[in-house]
C-alpha cells in the first residue's frame, strides 16, 4: 500500500473480516467479485450463441440447450451484473465518501444485501446447473406456468432473493443521502453520480416488490396447476405481462440512470470544467426514474392491448427520451472551451456518447407504434438494448472503474493499455450490435438459432464483432487485476478532480475521513483556465 | 422531545440523526410492503371488474364469522402494541414485557383461526382445482385462488412480526428497552400497524363485499 | 454473395411504415450529425495543451435548456403522431375483408379459409384485396409476423386477436412466430403466397370439395346441443341467434355489448360472466370440450345465420 496509514484494504487480511464486514468499501468491493463472476458466465453462453449463429442452420447445439442459453444470458446479465453494478460496486464504495459521511445509513443491511445477493445467485447457478431454464429473461405464461419443463421455480426464487437485496440497498442509499450528507452539502451541491444514485433508488424501493410480487405468483401458479394467469379458468396471460414490464421497464433505469451519473463525473473531470446545466442533469435523473414509470405498456403494442393504451404509452415513451438527450446536450456544451485530456477514463464517457445517443434514437423507433409492430419481436430490439445496456451500461462501469481505480486501489492502471481497451470496445461493439439493426428490420425474429439463409452475412458479422468485444473486456480484466499489485502508487487526487472523495487517502481510511468535512463549494468548481488548458 | 435512542451507531453523527435514519428507513421500507401487495390487490380489482357476477357468488362463501373474528384479534393487537411502546416511553419494563405478550399471543390467535378457517375452507372445496366446488362458476377459482395467495401472504407476514416482537420481548427482558431507548420498538410496532392495516383492507375485500341480499 | 439490406415491401402498411422509418433515419443522421460534429471539434479545439481561448463563456443557459427541452418535446409529439395514425389504420381491418382464420399451437400455424380450403404453414391469399386474419392458440403465446408486410400480432390463448394487411404485390414471402413459444420456435415459420386473383380463385377450387367454415360450425352446433336451447320453441330458455352478429345486446346489469367474435367466444366459454337480459344464467360452459378451430368454426356459422334477417338494432 502507499503509506504506513491503515486503510481499509489493511485493516484486517483474513476471510471472516472480509465476509464479516460492515464496510461499505469492502462490501463493494464483495460485489465487484461477484458480478463479475456472474458475468463472466452469462458471457460465455452468449459466445455459444454468437458461434451457434454464424450458420443458418441450428447445428451447434440442440434448440432446447439455445433457449436455456439465451435464458440464462438474460438472467444473469440483468440481475446478477447490470442491476448491482453501479449501485453495488461504485455506489456502495462512493456514496459514503461523495458525501462526507462515515458509512451507509444501514451497515448491516448493506451486507445483508450482498448475502441476500449472493443467496439468490446460488439458486440461479444451480438451476443452471442441475438442467437451466428455457422461458426467456420474461418467463412469460403461460409458457412458464404450464408448459416449459425446465427448473423455472428455483431460477425464479433466486432472482426473488437477490431482489430482496437490491431493495434493501436501495432503501440504504436513500436514507444516507437523505440524512447523512456532511454540513454545508446542499442538494444542489451534490455530485451529479449522487443525484442519479438517488433517483436509482427511487425506482429500486417502488419498482422491485412488484417483481418479486410477479415471480411470487408466477411460482403460485406454476406450483399449484392453475391460477391467475390461466385462461382456462378466466384467467389472463396478460396481467402477468403488464405486472412484469411495470417493474421491468423501470429496471432498464435503474440499470443506466447511474451510468449517467458517472459520465457526469468523468467529462467535467477530463474537460476541467464545471458540468453546463447542473441543475438541469440533476432534474433529468429524477423525470426519468418518475417518468420511466409510466411507459412499460410499449413493450407490448402488438400484445393485444388495447389501441388507445398503446397510444398513451407511445407518447409517453418519446416523453421519457427527453431528459436523456439534455444530459448528452449538457455534456457536450461542457466540453466547450474546457482542456480535454484523453486518458482511459474520458475514452469510455466519449464512447459512451456515442454508442447512448445511436442506442436512445433506435429507441424512438420503437416507440413509434407502426414502426414497433414491425420490428417488436425482432432483433431491432436486440440491437437497441444491447447498445444502451453493453454500449452505454457497461462502459459506463468500465469507464467508471477506471476513473476510480486509484481511490479504490491506492495504484494506477496501466494508461496506454487502457485506452487501447477503451478503443478496441468502440470498434468491437459496433460490429457486434450495428449489424443486428439491419437484421430486425429484414424481419429476423429474436430468440431463434435457426434462421432463414439470408440473415447470415450479418449474423458472420455480428459474431466477428463479439470476438473484438470480448478482447475489449479481457484485457481490463487483465491489467487491472495486474495493477493490484504492481501499478503505480496513486496519490489522494491523481486526476485533480473535485469531489468529496478525492479529499482523502487513496485508498481511504476505513473511517472514510478523519475529521467530517465541510462543504462550502458547489459541485465541479474547477480554477479558470489559461489558453494552454492549465489552471490559471 | 423523548430521546429513544441513545446508543448511536458510529456511522451516525448523532443521536438525531439516527433516529430520522431509521425513521425514514422504516417508513420506506413499508412502501416496498405496499407496492408488493399491491400486485395482489390490482389483480382482484381487475378481475372483479370483468368477473363482477363471478366474484359476487364466490365473495359469499367465505366465513364472516372467522373473518370478522380475526379483524377484532388483530385491532386489539395493535392497541396492546400501542400499549407496549407507551409503556417503554414510561420506562416500566414490566409492562412492556405483558403488552407484548399479550400481542404475541393475539397474533398466535389470529394464526390459530386462520388455521380452523382454512380448514373449513377445504372441507368446503373452496381450494380452486379439480375438486373444486361444482355449484361455483368456474371463474370463481380466480377470487379463491386470491383469496389464498392474499390471506396467506398476509400471514406470513404476521409471523415475521410474531418474530419480530419476541426480539422485543427478549430485548426487554435483558433491559435493553427502556426509556432513553425505545426506537426498534417503535419502530417493530409500525410494522406491526401496517400488517395490521393489510388486514384492514383484505377484510372488507374478502368478507364484505356483496354481502348484502 | 447475395445478401438484401432491406424487406420487400408488399403491402400498403409496408409503404406507410417504410416512410415513416426513412424520416426516423434521416432525422437520427441529424441528430448524430448535430451532437458529433460539435464533440469532435470540440475535442480538437480544445485539446489540453492547445493554445486557445479558454474564457468562462457567460452562455444564456436558461434560454438553452428550454429550447433544447421543449423543441425535442413538439418534434417527438409529430413523430409519435405519425406512427399512431399508421398504427390506427392498421390495427382496425376495414369492413369487407377476407377472413381467415389462424390457429398456432407449438410449433406450427394452421390455416383455414371461409371457404373451409386448410393450410399448414402456407397463407395463399389474392393481392390488392384486404386479407383479415382472426387469430388463436391453443396452448402458448406465438406471434404471427409478415415482414414484407411490416405487421405484427401476438396470438394469445383465451382470446381472438386479429391483424390485416393488403398484399400489393404478387410473390412468396416470409411468416414467423415472433415470440418464443418453447423448443421449436425457431423452426415455426412458412410462407404466404400472394397470388392473381385468378390464379387464388384456381386454389381455392383445386382441392376436392370442402366443408365450408359456416357448415363445419353449423353441424357442431347441433352436435354440441346448441340448437337443443337456442332454436325453435325452446327459445324461451335461450336467446335467439339469429342475426345477431354484429348487433347490440341488452345484458342484465343493464349494459349493452357489441355481438363481435369476443362477445360470441367468452358466451360460449364463460357463459355466466355476461347474461343477456330476461334471461337467467342456465347455460352450461364448454371450456375444456371444444377446440379453438371449433370455436371459429361455431361462431363462422352464427356470423352466417339471420343475415338477411331485417336489422332491428344498429
Amino acid at each position: 500500500m502507499n503509506d504506513n496509514r491503515q486503510n481499509y484494504l489493511s485493516a484486517g487480511d483474513t476471510v471472516g473480516s472480509w465476509l464479516l464486514t460492515n464496510d461499505h468499501k469492502r462490501i463493494g468491493i464483495l460485489f465487484l467479485c461477484a458480478i463479475l463472476f456472474f458475468f463472466v458466465i452469462a458471457a460465455v453462453a452468449a459466445a455459444l450463441m454468437r458461434l451457434e449463429l454464424l450458420t443458418p442452420q441450428g447445428d451447434l447445439v440442440l434448440s432446447e440447450t439455445y433457449n436455456k442459453l439465451f435464458t440464462m444470458h438474460g438472467v444473469l446479465m440483468v440481475w446478477f451484473f447490470l442491476i448491482p453494478s453501479i449501485p453495488n460496486v461504485l455506489g456502495n464504495f462512493l456514496v459514503p465518501l461523495m458525501i462526507g459521511a462515515r458509512d451507509l445509513a444501514f451497515p448491516r443491511l448493506n451486507l445483508l444485501s450482498w448475502y441476500l445477493f449472493m443467496i439468490g445467485g446460488f439458486f440461479a447457478i444451480h438451476a443452471i446447473a442441475i438442467g437451466g431454464v428455457d422461458t426467456g429473461w420474461t418467463f412469460y405464461t403461460p409458457y412458464s406456468t404450464a408448459y416449459s419443463n425446465t427448473h423455472v421455480i428455483e431460477m425464479a426464487l433466486g432472482i426473488f432473493i437477490a431482489g430482496f437485496g437490491s431493495i434493501l440497498t436501495g432503501l440504504n442509499f436513500i436514507i444516507t443521502i437523505q440524512k447523512m450528507r456532511a454540513p454545508g452539502l446542499t442538494w444542489f451541491r451534490l455530485p451529479l453520480f449522487i443525484w442519479s444514485i438517488y433517483a436509482t433508488s427511487i425506482i429500486l424501493v417502488l419498482a422491485t416488490p412488484v417483481l418479486a410480487i410477479t415471480l411470487a405468483l408466477m411460482i403460485l401458479e406454476r406450483v399449484w396447476g392453475l391460477g391467475i394467469f390461466d385462461p382456462k379458468i378466466g384467467g389472463d396471460p396478460i396481467l402477468f405481462q403488464h405486472l412484469f414490464w411495470f417493474y421491468s421497464h423501470p429496471a432498464v433505469y435503474i440499470m443506466i440512470l447511474p451510468g449517467l451519473g458517472v459520465i457526469s463525473e468523468i467529462i467535467p473531470c477530463f474537460a476541467r470544467k464545471k458540468i453546463f446545466g447542473y441543475k438541469f442533469i440533476a432534474f433529468s435523473s429524477v423525470s426519468i426514474a418518475l417518468i420511466g414509470f409510466l411507459v412499460w405498456g410499449h413493450h407490448m403494442f402488438v400484445s393485444s392491448q388495447s389501441l388507445y393504451a398503446g397510444m398513451v404509452f407511445s407518447f409517453l415513451s418519446f416523453l421519457v427520451a427527453i431528459p436523456s438527450a439534455i444530459k448528452v446536450f449538457n455534456w457536450t456544451m461542457t466540453l466547450y472551451r474546457g482542456s480535454i485530456s484523453l486518458e482511459a477514463p474520458m475514452l469510455y464517457a466519449l464512447g459512451f456518447i456515442g454508442l447512448f445517443v445511436v442506442g436512445g434514437l433506435t429507441g424512438l423507433f420503437l416507440a413509434s407504434l407502426a414502426v414497433d409492430v414491425h420490428v417488436h419481436g425482432t432483433y431491432f430490439v436486440v440491437a437497441h438494448f444491447h447498445y444502451i445496456m453493453v454500449g452505454g451500461m457497461v462502459t459506463a462501469f468500465m469507464g467508471g472503474l477506471h476513473f476510480w481505480w486509484p481511490k479504490i486501489t491506492g495504484r494506477k492502471y496501466p494508461e496506454k493499455l487502457a485506452q487501447l481497451a477503451a478503443i478496441i470496445l468502440f470498434i468491437g461493439f459496433n460490429l457486434t450490435f450495428f449489424p443486428q439493426f439491419v437484421l430486425g428490420y429484414l424481419g429476423m425474429p429474436r430468440r431463434v438459432h435457426d434462421y432463414a439463409p439470408e440473415f447470415q452475412i450479418y449474423n458472420v458479422l455480428s459474431t466477428a464483432g463479439a470476438s473484438i468485444l470480448a478482447i475489449a473486456y479481457l484485457l481490463p480484466l487483465i491489467y487491472l487485476a495486474w495493477s493490484i499489485r504492481h501499478g503505480k502508487i496513486a496519490g489522494p487526487n491523481p486526476w485533480r478532480a473535485t469531489g468529496l472523495e478525492w479529499q482523502t487517502a487513496s485508498p481511504p481510511p476505513t473511517e472514510n475521513f478523519p475529521a467530517t468535512p465541510v462543504v462550502v463549494a458547489d459541485a465541479y468548481e474547477y480554477p479558470p483556465l489559461d489558453d494552454h488548458g492549465e489552471p490559471t | 422531545m423523548t430521546e429513544k435512542n441513545s446508543i448511536v451507531a458510529e456511522q451516525f453523527v448523532d443521536a438525531a440523526q439516527q433516529n430520522e435514519a431509521t425513521a425514514l428507513g422504516l417508513w420506506t421500507f413499508i412502501a416496498t410492503e405496499i407496492l408488493f401487495f399491491g400486485g395482489l390487490f390490482l389483480a382482484y380489482a381487475i378481475y372483479r371488474h370483468f368477473y363482477y357476477h363471478e366474484f359476487d357468488l364466490a365473495s359469499r362463501r367465505t366465513d364472516l364469522f372467522f373473518g370478522t373474528l380475526n379483524s377484532v384479534i388483530l385491532l386489539t393487537s395493535s392497541l396492546t402494541m400501542v400499549l407496549a411502546v407507551q409503556a417503554a416511553k414510561r420506562d416500566q419494563a414490566k409492562m412492556v414485557v405483558r403488552f407484548l405478550s399479550l400481542t404475541i399471543f393475539l397474533g398466535a390467535s389470529f394464526l390459530v383461526v386462520k388455521a380452523f378457517e382454512y380448514h373449513k375452507d377445504i372441507a368446503d372445496q373452496l381450494v380452486p382445482g379439480e375438486k373444486f366446488n361444482a355449484a361455483l362458476p368456474p371463474a370463481a377459482q380466480l377470487f379463491f385462488w386470491l383469496y389464498w395467495a392474499m390471506t396467506g401472504l398476509h400471514a406470513i407476514h404476521i409471523l415475521i412480526g410474531m418474530g419480530l416482537l419476541s426480539v422485543m420481548f427478549f430485548l426487554t427482558r435483558r433491559g435493553r428497552i427502556s426509556a432513553p431507548h425505545f426506537a426498534p420498538l417503535e419502530l417493530t410496532g409500525l410494522y406491526w400497524h401496517f400488517v395490521d392495516i393489510v388486514w384492514l383492507f383484505l377484510y372488507p375485500l374478502l368478507y364484505l363485499v356483496n354481502r348484502h341480499a | 454473395m447475395n445478401f438484401p439490406i432491406f424487406p420487400a415491401a408488399a403491402s400498403t402498411t409496408a409503404v406507410a411504415t417504410d416512410r415513416l422509418y426513412f424520416f426516423l433515419l434521416a432525422f437520427s443522421a441529424c441528430i448524430i450529425a448535430l451532437i458529433f460534429v460539435p464533440l469532435i471539434f470540440f475535442l480538437f479545439k480544445y485539446r489540453r495543451g492547445k493554445v486557445t481561448s479558454r474564457d468562462e463563456p457567460h452562455l444564456p443557459t436558461m434560454k438553452i435548456e428550454i429550447a433544447w427541452t421543449v423543441i425535442p418535446v413538439f418534434l417527438v409529439t409529430g413523430m409519435f403522431a405519425w406512427a399512431a395514425e399508421i398504427f390506427f389504420e392498421e390495427e382496425v381491418p376495414p369492413a369487407n375483408a377476407l377472413e381467415i382464420n389462424v390457429v398456432g399451437k407449438q410449433w406450427m400455424w394452421k390455416l383455414q379459409h371461409s371457404e373451409g380450403n386448410r393450410e399448414i404453414n402456407e397463407l395463399h391469399v389474392p393481392v390488392n384485396r384486404a386479407v383479415k386474419l382472426t387469430l388463436a392458440s391453443e396452448d402458448v403465446i406465438h406471434s404471427f409476423f409478415i415482414p414484407a408486410f411490416r405487421i405484427k400480432q401476438d396470438v394469445v390463448p383465451g382470446r381472438f386477436t386479429t391483424e390485416w394487411f393488403q398484399p400489393t404485390r404478387l410473390g412468396v414471402y416470409r411468416f414467423y412466430c415472433s415470440e418464443y413459444c418453447g423448443a421449436d420456435h425457431s423452426k415455426m415459420a412458412g410462407n404466404v403466397f400472394v397470388l392473381s386473383p385468378p390464379a387464388y380463385a384456381a386454389w381455392l377450387a383445386h382441392d376436392s370439395p370442402h366443408e365450408t367454415l359456416a357448415r363445419a360450425g353449423e353441424n357442431l352446433f347441433r352436435e354440441l346441443g346448441c340448437s337443443g336451447c337456442h332454436v325453435g320453441s325452446a327459445a324461451i330458455h335461450a336467446p335467439s341467434l339469429s342475426g345477431l352478429y354484429g348487433k347490440l345486446v341488452p345484458l342484465s346489469d343493464g349494459t349493452f355489448v357489441r355481438a363481435d367474435d369476443k362477445y360470441l367466444r367468452d358466451s360460449i366459454l364463460q357463459p355466466a360472466a355476461q347474461i343477456v337480459a330476461g334471461y337467467q344464467p342456465l347455460m352450461p360452459t364448454y371450456t375444456g370440450h371444444i377446440s379453438e378451430e371449433e370455436l371459429l368454426h361455431l361462431i363462422a356459422y352464427i356470423k352466417s345465420i339471420g343475415q338477411d334477417a331485417t336489422a332491428q338494432n344498429p
